[in-house]
Formats: C-alpha cells, sequence, structure tokens
C-alpha cells in the first residue's frame, strides 16, 4: 500500500518536471523558431523530468522521506529509463535529423539513421577501454558498464564547463578587464564599412550593366565551368573590350564582402563592449565586479587543489559536512545533535549544489543554442543539448555522492553498481586542472589580440 | 554608365527564409546553388527600367541589401544591423511560408527599420508594440514575398494564402508567393513579374518624383523635404 503512495508522490513530481521543461523550452529555447516536430520537444522535456528525478530521490535519501524500498525500486526504474533514453533514443534521432537534413540522403533516411547508430554505438563502446573504471567481475550487457561510459563522458563535460566557468567568471564580471571602447572608434568602424559596402555596390553596378549589355546584344553569359568552359572563354573574348573582365572583379567583390562581414562583426564587439562597460558602472555592476574579485580566489583556489590532489594522488575520504562537525566538535568544543544537524547540513548543501547546477546548465545551455542555432539546425542542436543535459545529471549524480555522509552514500553505491568513484574524481580533477590553465590562456591571447586591432591612437 | 540614379532597397527577414537566393534570382536572374549563412549585409545590384515602354523609360540601379540575423539578436548586433537602415527608399519583407514565427517576426522587423529613421526625426511612436495606424499613414513602400512555396501540400495551399494576404493588408502592401528554387516564377510578364516591377516603379517615383509634391497627408515626410519642415520635427 504503502509503495503505491510512494509511486504516486514520484510520479506526480515528475509530471511536474515535465512541464517544466516543456515550458523551458517553448519559451526560451525556441521562441524565435516555430516547433514542426513535436518528438523533439518531448523528448527534451522527458530528459529533463527524468533527471530532476533522480536529484529528487537523493533529497528524499537524505531527509528519510517514502519507503526504503520503494526508493530503490525508483532508483533502479529512473536509472533503466535515463540510460533508455541517453544511449538509444536521443542519438538515434540525432541521427535521424542530421539526414533529414541532407537532401541528397531523403529518401533513404531510416535506414542510414540507424547505421549512425551502430557507429554510435561502436565508438561509445570503446570509449569504456582505456579507462579502468569496472571490476571485470561484471557481465557484459549490465547497468555499470553502460552508466561507467555515461559516466566518463558526463564528468569530463562537467570539468570542462567547471574549468571554463571558472575562469569566465571573474573574467565577464571583473571591470579591470574591460577595453576601452569610445563612440568615435565604432563611427570610425561604422564609416570603414558602409565604405567598403560601397565600394562593393559599385562594384556589383558595373557587372550588372556588363550582363545587361551583353543580354541585350543576344549573348547568354554563363559562367565558364569546367576545364573547356574557362578555355572556351578565354578564347571568344570580346574583341575590343569594353567588356570588363567579369570574373576578376567577382573575385575582388568576393575579397570585400569577406572584409565587410569581418568589419561587421568587429562593430557588433566594439557595441557589445561599450554596453559592458555602461552596465558596470551601474549599481548592479559594482556588485558584480565585486564578487568578480570573490570568485577569481576561489577559482585560484580551486585549480590550487586540483593540483595537489592530483600531485599527492589523494581523494578527500569524509565530506565537507562530516568534517566541519568534527571541527567544532573538537576544536570548538561545541556538543551538538550530530545526526540531527548532519541531516539538515546536508541537505541544504546537497540543495544547493543541485539547483545552482542544474540553473548554470540552463543558463549555459540557452546561450549556447542562440549563438549556434539556425532554423535548420535547431532540432539537432535541441537533441544534443538533451543528451548534453542527461549525460551531466548523471554524472552528478556520481561526483555528488562525494559530497554526502557516509550513510546516504550507500543507496548511490547500490543502485549504480560497484564503480570505481574514486577513479572519476580523479578524472575530474584532470580535466578540470587542463580545461582551466587552457582557458586561462585562450582568454589571455584573446584579450591581448584585440585592443591592437581598431584603438583609435 | 555608373553614373545612373540610383535607389536603395532592404530585404528584411528571419534567417533560413531565403532572402540570399530571392536577392540572387531578383539580380542575376539565375537561382542560388549554395545558399549559405549570411554574415552582416550582402548587397547586389539591380538594373530597372522606371516606366518601361512609355516616352519617359528611364534606367535605375537598384541596390537590394540583404541584412543578415533575426529579431532576437542581441542589441550590439542591434546597433550593428541599424547602420544599413540609412536612407533607405523601400524595403521588402520575406517571410517563408512553411513557418508561421517567420511571417510573425515581420512586424518586429518592420518596426525595428522603420523605427530606426523615426528615432532620428523624433517623431513620437507609441510604446514599440506594432500600431496598425503607423502603417496606414507609412509613406516607405513595402514589398511582402513568402517563399518556399513548393513545399506547400495542395490542400493546405488556400488557408496559407488567407493568412498571407492578411498579414500584406496589415502592412499596406502588395504580396507575393514564390518559390526561390524556380526562376519561372519570375519570368517576364508573369503577374508576379509584374508586380515587381510596379513596386521599384513606385519606389523609384517616392525618391525621384515627388521631391516637392504636398499631397502627403498627416505623416510628415522627413528625408525629402529641406529646411522648411524641420523646425516641426524637432521638439
Amino acid at each position: 500500500m504503502s509503495f503505491l503512495i510512494d509511486s504516486s508522490i514520484v510520479i506526480t513530481s515528475q509530471i511536474l518536471f515535465f512541464g517544466f521543461g516543456w515550458l523551458f523550452f517553448m519559451r526560451q529555447l525556441f521562441k524565435d523558431y516555430e516547433v514542426r516536430q513535436y518528438a523533439v520537444q518531448v523528448i527534451f522535456s522527458v530528459t529533463f523530468a527524468f533527471s530532476c528525478t533522480m536529484f529528487e530521490l537523493i533529497i528524499f535519501e537524505i531527509l528519510g522521506v517514502l519507503n526504503s524500498s520503494s526508493r530503490y525500486f525508483h532508483w533502479k526504474m529512473n536509472l533503466c529509463v535515463i540510460l533508455l533514453i541517453l544511449i538509444f533514443m536521443v542519438p538515434f534521432y540525432i541521427g535521424y535529423f542530421v539526414v533529414s537534413n541532407i537532401r541528397l540522403l531523403h529518401k533513404q533516411r531510416l535506414p542510414i539513421s540507424c547505421l549512425l547508430w551502430l557507429t554510435f554505438m561502436y565508438f561509445f563502446w570503446k570509449l569504456g577501454d582505456p579507462f579502468p573504471i569496472l571490476s571485470p567481475k561484471h557481465g557484459i550487457l549490465s547497468i555499470e558498464q553502460l552508466i561507467s561510459r555515461v559516466g566518463v563522458i558526463g564528468v569530463t563535460l562537467m570539468a570542462l564547463l567547471s574549468g571554463f566557468g571558472a575562469v569566465n567568471c571573474p573574467y565577464t564580471y571583473m571591470s579591470y578587464f574591460l577595453r576601452n571602447v569610445t563612440d568615435t572608434d565604432i563611427l570610425a568602424l561604422e564609416r570603414r564599412l558602409l565604405q567598403t559596402m560601397d565600394v562593393i555596390i559599385s562594384k556589383k553596378k558595373r557587372m550588372a550593366m556588363a550582363r545587361r549589355t551583353m543580354f541585350q546584344r543576344g549573348e547568354v553569359h554563363n559562367k565558364p565551368s569546367g576545364f573547356w568552359g574557362i578555355l572556351k572563354s578565354v578564347t571568344t573574348s570580346a574583341p575590343g573590350s569594353e567588356m570588363p573582365d567579369l570574373t576578376l572583379i567577382q573575385q575582388e567583390v568576393d575579397a570585400l564582402e569577406e572584409l565587410s562581414r569581418q568589419l561587421f562583426l568587429e562593430t557588433a564587439d566594439l557595441y557589445a563592449t561599450k554596453e559592458r562597460i555602461e552596465y558596470s558602472k551601474t549599481f548592479k555592476g559594482k556588485y558584480f565586479n565585486f564578487l568578480g574579485y570573490f570568485f577569481s580566489i576561489y577559482c585560484v583556489w580551486k585549480i590550487f587543489m586540483a593540483t595537489i590532489n592530483i600531485v599527492f594522488d589523494r581523494v578527500g575520504k569524509t565530506d565537507p559536512v562530516t568534517r566541519g562537525i568534527e571541527i567544532t566538535v573538537n576544536y570548538l568544543g561545541i556538543q551538538f545533535d550530530v545526526k540531527f544537524w548532519s541531516q539538515h547540513i546536508s541537505f541544504i548543501l546537497v540543495g544547493i549544489i543541485i539547483v545552482t547546477s542544474i540553473r548554470g546548465l540552463l543558463i549555459t545551455l540557452t546561450k549556447f543554442f542562440y549563438a549556434i542555432s539556425s532554423s535548420k539546425s535547431s532540432n539537432v542542436i535541441v537533441l544534443l543539448l538533451a543528451q548534453i543535459m542527461g549525460m551531466y545529471f548523471v554524472s552528478s549524480v556520481l561526483l555528488i555522492r562525494m559530497s554526502m555522509p557516509l550513510e546516504y552514500r550507500t543507496i548511490i553505491t547500490e543502485v549504480l553498481g560497484e564503480l570505481q568513484f574514486n577513479f572519476y574524481h580523479r578524472w575530474f580533477d584532470v580535466i578540470f586542472l587542463v580545461s582551466a590553465l587552457s582557458s586561462i590562456l585562450f582568454l589571455y591571447l584573446a584579450h591581448k589580440q584585440a585592443p591592437e586591432k581598431h584603438m583609435a591612437p | 554608365m555608373a553614373s545612373l540614379d540610383r535607389v536603395k532597397v532592404l530585404v528584411l527577414g528571419d534567417s533560413g527564409v531565403g532572402k540570399s537566393s530571392l536577392v540572387h534570382l531578383l539580380c542575376q536572374n539565375q537561382v542560388l546553388g549554395n545558399p549559405s549563412w549570411t554574415v552582416g549585409c550582402s548587397v547586389d545590384v539591380r538594373v530597372h527600367d522606371y516606366k518601361e515602354g512609355t516616352p519617359e523609360e528611364k534606367t535605375y540601379y537598384i541596390e537590394l541589401w540583404d541584412v543578415g540575423g533575426s529579431v532576437g539578436s542581441a542589441s550590439s548586433v542591434k546597433s550593428t544591423r541599424a547602420v544599413f537602415y540609412n536612407s533607405v527608399n523601400g524595403i521588402i519583407l520575406v517571410h517563408d511560408l512553411t513557418n508561421k514565427k517567420s511571417s510573425q517576426n515581420l512586424y518586429r522587423w518592420s518596426m525595428e527599420a522603420l523605427n530606426r529613421d523615426l528615432v532620428l526625426t523624433r517623431v513620437l511612436v507609441t510604446n514599440g508594440d506594432y500600431d496598425r495606424e503607423q502603417f496606414a499613414d507609412n509613406q516607405m513602400p513595402l514589398l511582402v514575398i513568402g517563399t518556399k512555396l513548393d513545399q506547400i501540400h495542395e490542400t493546405k495551399r488556400h488557408e496559407v494564402l488567407t493568412r498571407t494576404a492578411f498579414l500584406a493588408e496589415d502592412f499596406n502592401a502588395e504580396e507575393i508567393n514564390l518559390d526561390c528554387t524556380n526562376p519561372r516564377y519570375l519570368a517576364a510578364g508573369s503577374s508576379n513579374a509584374v508586380k515587381i516591377s510596379r513596386f521599384f516603379d513606385k519606389v523609384i517615383e517616392k525618391r525621384y518624383f515627388l521631391r516637392d509634391s504636398n499631397q502627403i497627408p498627416g505623416f510628415p515626410d522627413r528625408k525629402r523635404f529641406g529646411g522648411t519642415l524641420k523646425s516641426l520635427h524637432y521638439d
């Protein structure tokens, strides 16, 4: 009986999460596009719903809500469904939509997408070989095999995002790094852009007039294609050439158009920097500036800790909650009910971690989506984002285990099986370090290169 | 030959509707083989005979400025785009017949382009939302073109065409529906070609021949009039 009640609670919350994912999709991601394929929206919302349910089950674990056996059942079921989605459905649909975009292969969409999926599975399996993630006592098709590989990909993603975010956050918040952009710079660049457009226009006018005169004279000007075409056009060019060499002008126009694109992008960049400068003078801007200093210290500390962990080959044994309580009890002599407080504090801590990581991920995904999507590729990109989101959340569960006291870790260990958790933490540290250092290098280069290009002397 | 008079026409619309293909078709009478994403603005030129077939026939250059991007772009991109909206003589609004959102976004596109001029002369505008009265008084010639007609199934065609007719009425503009990969839609003598020719004639007229006419009601024509009406515009 209690199992039914527990199940209905979990299922209701799943439906709520599904609705939230649906709304997010419609209002945020797809607000400029029309949703043609509802399958994409459904898959995204389902992935989101099941990922959030996993977090919800962790919270229930800490708070001791619901029956322990029903929790265990729901864990297992949730895990199976998520793995099914991440490994079977989403990659297959990605392949299907990619193939649908290519006009040539339109007829044989289904078989080709099956082929793509099989290729994906092959590489996915091969991924597990170089990593010491499993003990050999597991069978081939067990959940542990799949989870371990999903975990590797997800942890890599988390560490990459984390490393880049840790460096980028102070860089964008602090106004120290803002380049000085004045209105005259922007006007000068705009003038150059318009001048380039004028030159392009005058060249195109010549070409259009030449084409028209040739058309009126009864010659049909075909673009010389292939080797013989070019040969023919060279030998039979009109005598007394008032006919300008169209191909030469076309090449000049191509180069100028490339220049105009560059100028456009640079101007947009300058406008964005000018807006940021104005924002930094407001109250909110100053607050973020201060936060930026704080985050830069945090970032340096994290890089330092990651290095220490790798060099001294150490993985934290106790979680921060128990450590904190130990310190207060032993050194400060404050006595309080350890069990009671550890439960509540770990609930708050884990809750904060979960909420901030979900929110951070959704914001990053939205920004990414706006930057690179177009009307043709929006379906594929959303599915890719759903895949990333699913893998990210699964590996968050793996890593969150370290932040919880021992008695709550058991459920995760039981459900996910005998994974080498320490390996994942080590892997996270390595990738985080690599990502943070290369982000620093990348931002340094980008920062250095930009001001020299177009600052007015 | 480069000393012909010129007019500037903007081609606006969401990304992916087919503006570049359309411009290529209009200017070079050929189908664009490999359409790719437009960054910034790409221009092409069409040589047009104003009042063709009459004694007043004159040739003009029509510059078609194909501005890329989406209505939801960052404000820095919008500010950069605004540099192309200077001294525009006509606007072609392009939408995708298979995508309703692109038709709805046309209101925002036209506001973005028209507001640019309005802001310069400080004429009072409503809160930025679409206002039908503005389009009734609007003096800028508009043309609405719907693309990808071939991808609409026969059964749905009537419903789609009714919707676009309402759209064109809202803008007080003519409308054309075609497929940019098929030159026969714009073949000489077809009704589409006549509409386009009429539109370009209207643009040229507004630019060159209504300079000293005062038949324009209400909405002052700011660009054409010189010093005398300037005092009306600034507060």
